[in-house]
């Protein structure tokens, strides 16, 4: 266990339970992040539910992103264990697939569809492997699955943004994982993308696939997702929808950002109580 | 006409080709890095590390130039974060400041120093001795298979294939992490893939083929070769491999284009002198970019210039 974690959690007024749960697809202990001076997340811990599909949820500026980056390793920890189906994260980085925010990356990039869906066969491929029918077979079958079959040889910056999003998904499909990690899969995009990528993740998750999205909207959270993570640079609560996502750990996330009667608006059944 | 052509234009042109692959790859990744200026900024910093490396062994041989440039590229990234740091000064202009002011230093050290017995000079620093690279023995197309009249070719040759080679295998061998990580870099990491040593991987293949061709064809062409190529054919195609394929196309057809017309143009036109042909090399790379982008299939993309906006 991380001493400094260890430090942390104790100034915060916690113990921290130093053996993370082995069936937890994705277990963070005592996980802090900075940026500058400022933490951008301080002291969490995080337990998601295996086979489950959660949302992050938490404000603009309270460490979403950075808590799937950080997971991933993509960006430094101050300190924090990471644990991805109860091994460390080097030993089962195979098992995670990660889609990042769409506005991350050049879209004018000169490559097509097809190739962006290959991307996620690299481990399979390796430097130089060669690239067989069978893996592109394979990239198309993940377009077919979004919907983008018809898509394949365009060039990615003809696409529109549910577009691009759905190829990001097609291309965390080919990694065939077990863990999904997706930075706001719904951010930006039409009706119907955002339709057709709660339907495949819902699939993958009927297949025993953990999913792990940061989602913005509120009034989704009840109809895609069965777990909450509510996260306010420090962690505010984790747990099943019914349960954890109440008016009471709402305010606390958002502080008096989100009011009352918004909170009211959508019709949160506060089982809580 | 052909011996004269064996003798005095084939080495010059092959070189000068070679010079112009081994930048125009790296080059492709570093225009879609938009990291472009980096390119520049090698082959100014170079000078004063190959001239402190000269000053040092006396010598003009590759290996200490290599680790003087990359001496001095260290240099300038510690200036480049100072003056960020210290004077509180946006990346760009910090930059721009330190690839000068070596450039500069290198210029006047150069001038200072007794480079009299070798072909290290101002003037050629900037535009290499493309001319001068002559095959005398070559008195024919048959000397290609003669194998005394093949030890008379100019060292440079050999030199500039070895690297150019290099840089060739590199590319091929590393094409699937360089492609992903330059397009995404946050999945490379998730991935695994070691994206900063990928980028300083880049730099350092760069900055060997900048030191490499500054010998043979001086640095306005590698500046040149870096960037005109690469992104000319960008214009010409949405897919990054046929990009590369065209990069190495441009980069041949401006060598040789080049140098024919700065050896033979000016006679076309009445005159007498021959013009330098790294200038002209440079300035025919320069032409292609134009056209390109006036009559490039690819030049009116969808979301070019778009900038990711933040969600």
């Amino acid at each position: 266990m991380h001493t400094l974690a260890v430090k942390l959690a104790t100034a915060d007024g916690r113990v921290l339970t130093p053996v993370a749960p082995a069936d937890s697809p994705l277990a963070i202990r005592g996980l802090t992040v900075s940026y500058g001076e400022k933490p951008a997340v301080f002291s969490v811990d995080a337990t998601f539910a295996p086979e489950a599909m959660t949302a992050i949820i938490g404000p603009n500026g309270a460490g979403k992103s950075t808590l799937l980056k950080a997971a991933l390793g993509i960006v430094p920890r101050v300190s924090g264990d990471v644990t991805v189906f109860g091994r460390p994260l080097a030993a089962a980085r195979s098992r995670i697939a990660y889609v990042p925010q769409r506005a991350s990356v050049d879209w004018d990039f000169p490559t097509t569809v097809i190739d962006v869906v290959l991307m996620g066969m690299y481990r399979r491929l390796g430097l130089l492997g060669r690239l067989r029918p069978s893996h592109r077979e394979t990239a198309r079958a993940c377009l077919e699955r979004v919907g983008m079959a018809d898509f394949a040889d365009r060039q990615i910056g003809q696409l529109s943004g549910g577009q691009q999003q759905r190829v990001f998904l097609a291309r965390a499909l080919a990694q065939s994982a077990d863990l999904y990690l997706l930075d706001e899969p719904f951010a930006g995009v039409d009706a119907a993308t955002e339709r057709a990528i709660i339907d495949v993740l819902k699939a993958l998750n009927a297949e025993r696939k953990a999913v792990v999205c940061v989602h913005h909207d509120l009034a989704t959270v009840d109809s895609y997702f069965d777990h909450v993570f509510l996260i306010n640079v420090r962690k505010i609560a984790e747990g099943p929808v019914a349960t954890t996502f109440t008016s009471a750990h709402l305010q606390a996330t958002y502080g008096g950002r989100l009011a009352m009667a918004h909170i009211e608006q959508l019709n949160i059944a506060d089982h809580a109580s | 006409m052909a011996s004269e052509f064996v003798q005095f234009s084939l080495t010059p042109i092959l070189i000068g080709s070679l010079a112009a692959v081994a930048c125009a790859l790296p080059g492709n990744f570093l225009v879609l890095r938009r990291q472009a200026l980096i390119g520049d900024a090698i082959s100014h910093v170079v000078l004063p590390g190959i001239v402190v490396a000269f000053l040092v062994t006396a010598t003009v041989s590759t290996l200490p130039m290599l680790l003087g440039a990359a001496g001095a590229a260290v240099v300038a990234v510690v200036l480049i974060e100072a003056i960020k740091r210290l004077g509180r000064i946006e990346p760009g202009a910090a930059m721009g400041v330190t690839f000068t002011a070596l450039f500069a230093a290198g210029v006047l050290l150069l001038e200072q120093s007794d480079t009299s017995s070798v072909h290290l000079d101002v003037e050629h620093a900037l535009m290499g001795n493309l001319e001068s690279l002559i095959w005398l023995r070559g008195t024919g197309w048959d000397a290609l298979v003669d194998w005394r009249a093949l030890q008379g070719l100019p060292p440079e040759l050999g030199r500039m294939a070895a690297a150019c080679a290099l840089v060739a295998l590199l590319t091929i061998v590393f094409w699937r992490p360089l492609k992903i990580s330059t397009f995404d870099e946050g999945f490379a990491q998730a991935l695994n893939l070691p994206t900063t040593a990928i980028g300083l991987g880049l730099v350092v293949v760069a900055a060997m083929a900048a030191v490499a061709a500054f010998d043979a064809v001086g640095s306005i062409i590698v500046i040149a070769m870096f960037i005109c190529p690469p992104a000319a054919a960008r214009l010409m195609t949405n897919r990054l491999e046929s990009q590369v394929a065209w990069s190495v196309v441009f980069a041949i057809a401006s060598a040789v284009l080049g140098y024919v017309l700065a050896g033979y143009g000016p006679g076309w036109l009445g005159a007498h002198n021959a013009v330098s042909a790294a200038g002209m090399i440079a300035a025919v790379s320069g032409a292609i970019l134009a056209l390109a982008c006036l009559f490039g299939p690819h030049r009116a993309r969808i979301g070019a210039g778009k900038e990711a906006s933040p969600v």
